[in-house]
């Protein structure tokens, strides 16, 4: 599989990542190389073999209905570059 | 039940029809996220609802609450639905704001419920009569919902509170089933009337916490019946998402207004982007909401963070034995009891309290008079002044007394609609009204014979042509009910009339 620029491009912004115009080439390259990599996985044959999305043979824990967490507001915000009255404050972003 | 009307929308070039689908978010009642252990409580100050795993700090891990998963069995049974036993969660990948994480933990090709199927009933409206029709359901997916973004509280800038962010919701995914912005509106009704019952959503539309997104397209007649029989969609027109919408009002205007906009632009030649659009309320119409090149293009992949949901049989057993008697089960159970229509049923079930409140009244009474005085003239007054029935004035106890006046004959119909507007004024129980206001009807023929001989007396010429016009006669009932105020029986009054008029 062969990635072009424009699919760079595209996932670049999809993942909101700054990618110059003189990067878009290489990246391209790059991504095809490790493409190629992968692809050698193709080779071995799992007819019959359920996909394993987990390493561990275990079931989902599950925790009970009860609120254990919250009302940590400092905590929360402390990393945001600002906040007023206990809100995020972010660029202007309307949909 | 009568048959399924036929929707058309004349267009310049002749007729269209409407074909939607509908995803509906339920948020889960439960105390707790769906994986983590914050408050879902609604009202709380910004942020103070939020864990670290729901504000997504590095290293935070989630853990499923076995309550959401629960409710979302229960809500599967209750829809008929197959419960999938094995089932998984994938990140659903955007960029906002409210969405701290980067994705939404959903479920994608392995939902926990499958595909299941609701009757849904339609109110008369336009002159049409009431009538249902099936709604097939494709699956139903445990998600978390998002923040809250709110623009309005500086021009420049946008808060973020993080309080939903992390909330169960249930999205439930309807096939194509639905053809006017009515049953689109009877549907979700009807999916609020499931959820309520079952106590897995509380159906609170005002606070957001059940919300549609209808999916609408219009084609030329024929061309659905096409797609049932082939499973085609090229069949059908290109389809637009109108997203979250909260009241049934607006699903309907939305719908009205997308597909006329769809309409215009297919008879102009042009074509119907495949988009998401949001219904303005205040404008009534549709605009365009995500730019299409980022739209849909979510990157699905399995969440590592989690394992695959496993239950077995026993846990869907535990659930299946708890569940509570569900609106269509009412309502069958309402007329074979009650021997009520099955849209007097409908009615009476739509809402487990209302339908509480008419077993109440109708416990060893007239059932038929029950549900009239609990339907018509109660929930009437309750909607007319918009009272959820907590607030209602007059109690179960006391319209049952009042009922019971009128099947001892104790005072008439048309009396009792007097006795119930004072009962609503807070009067008291109708015992007492009736008592207090000398309301009881009289049956003493004696008195309303005096009065009918004084009536025929006061009026020789009525009573000499009421054999040439018999209609006349209503005019004499008249007189007599209002000589006694309304209190004489109206069945004692006929028969004495006509005996005396010689009818």
């Amino acid at each position: 599989m062969s990635v072009t620029k424009e699919d760079v491009r595209k996932v670049a912004r999809l993942s909101r990542i700054a990618v110059s115009e003189d990067r878009l080439e290489p990246l391209a390259n790059e991504l095809t190389s490790i493409m190629g990599w992968i692809e050698q996985l193709n080779e071995v044959d799992v007819d019959g073999v359920e996909p394993m999305t987990s390493v561990v043979d275990a079931t989902l824990p599950m925790r009970d209905d009860v609120v254990t967490d919250g009302n940590i507001q400092g905590q929360v915000l402390a990393n945001a570059p600002k906040s007023e009255d206990g809100f995020f404050v972010v660029p202007k972003s309307v949909e | 039940m009568s048959e399924r009307p036929t929707y058309t929308l004349k267009g310049d070039t002749g007729d269209w029809e409407l074909v939607m689908g509908l995803e509906v978010h339920a948020q889960v009642a439960s105390e707790a996220k769906l994986f983590s252990g914050a408050s879902t409580e609604f009202g709380a100050d910004p942020n103070c609802n939020v864990s670290l795993v729901d504000a997504a700090m590095p290293g935070m891990l989630p853990v499923i609450n076995k309550k959401c998963v629960e409710q979302a069995v229960r809500t599967g049974l209750g829809l008929k639905a197959k419960i999938n036993k094995w089932s998984r969660f994938d990140r659903k990948n955007y960029f906002y704001p409210d969405l701290p994480q980067g994705y939404q933990i959903s479920q994608f090709d392995h939902p926990i419920v499958g595909e299941g199927e609701i009757e849904v009933d339609v109110e008369p409206a336009h002159g049409d009569p009431a009538y249902s029709f099936p709604v097939r359901i494709e699956r139903l997916h445990l998600e978390q919902d998002a923040g809250k973004s709110i623009h309005d509280m500086d021009p420049t800038a946008t808060y973020v509170d993080l309080n939903r962010s992390g909330v169960a919701l249930m999205e439930i995914v309807s096939k194509p089933d639905v053809r006017t912005p009515l049953e689109a509106a009877a549907y979700v009704k009807k999916l609020k009337s499931i959820v309520v019952a079952l106590g897995t959503c509380d159906g609170d539309m005002e606070k957001g916490n059940l919300r549609a997104d209808v999916n609408v397209s219009v084609c030329k007649p024929g061309g659905y019946e096409k797609f049932r029989e082939t499973g085609d969609f090229s069949h059908l027109g290109t389809r637009c998402e109108i997203k979250n919408m909260n009241s049934f009002r607006f699903i309907q205007a939305a719908i009205e207004y997308e597909a006329r906009r769809q309409i215009e632009i297919l008879e102009s030649g042009g074509k119907v982007d495949q988009e998401t659009r949001l219904f303005d309320p205040n404008k009534g119409e549709t605009r365009s909401m995500r730019s299409k090149e980022d739209a849909h293009d979510y990157r699905y992949f399995p969440d590592p963070d989690l394992l695959p949901l496993e239950f077995d049989d026993l846990f869907i057993e535990n659930i299946k034995a708890n569940l509570p008697e569900l609106p269509d089960d009412k309502r069958a159970r309402f007329e074979s009891e009650y021997g009520l229509s099955r849209y007097d049923a409908g009615v009476l079930t739509a809402d487990s309290e209302r339908a509480e409140f008419f077993e109440a009244v109708a416990k060893g009474r007239d059932a038929k008079l029950a549900a009239n005085w609990v339907s018509q003239e109660l929930f009437g007054y309750l909607n007319r002044e918009d009272l959820e029935l907590a607030a209602s004035p007059v109690s179960a106890a006391q319209l049952g007394e009042l009922v019971d006046l009128i099947s001892n004959d104790t005072i008439s119909g048309k009396i009792a609609k007097d006795v119930f507007a004072r009962m609503i004024d807070g009067e008291g129980n109708p015992g007492d009204i009736v008592e207090r206001h000398g309301l009881k009807q009289v049956t003493d023929t004696g008195a309303i014979e005096a009065i009918v001989d004084q009536i025929i007396a006061e009026n020789p010429e009525q009573a000499a042509s009421v054999k040439e016009k018999p209609k006349a006669m209503g005019w004499f009932v008249g007189q007599v009910m209002k000589a006694s105020g309304g209190k004489a029986n109206p069945g004692a009054v006929n028969q004495i009339l006509k005996q005396k008029l010689g009818l």
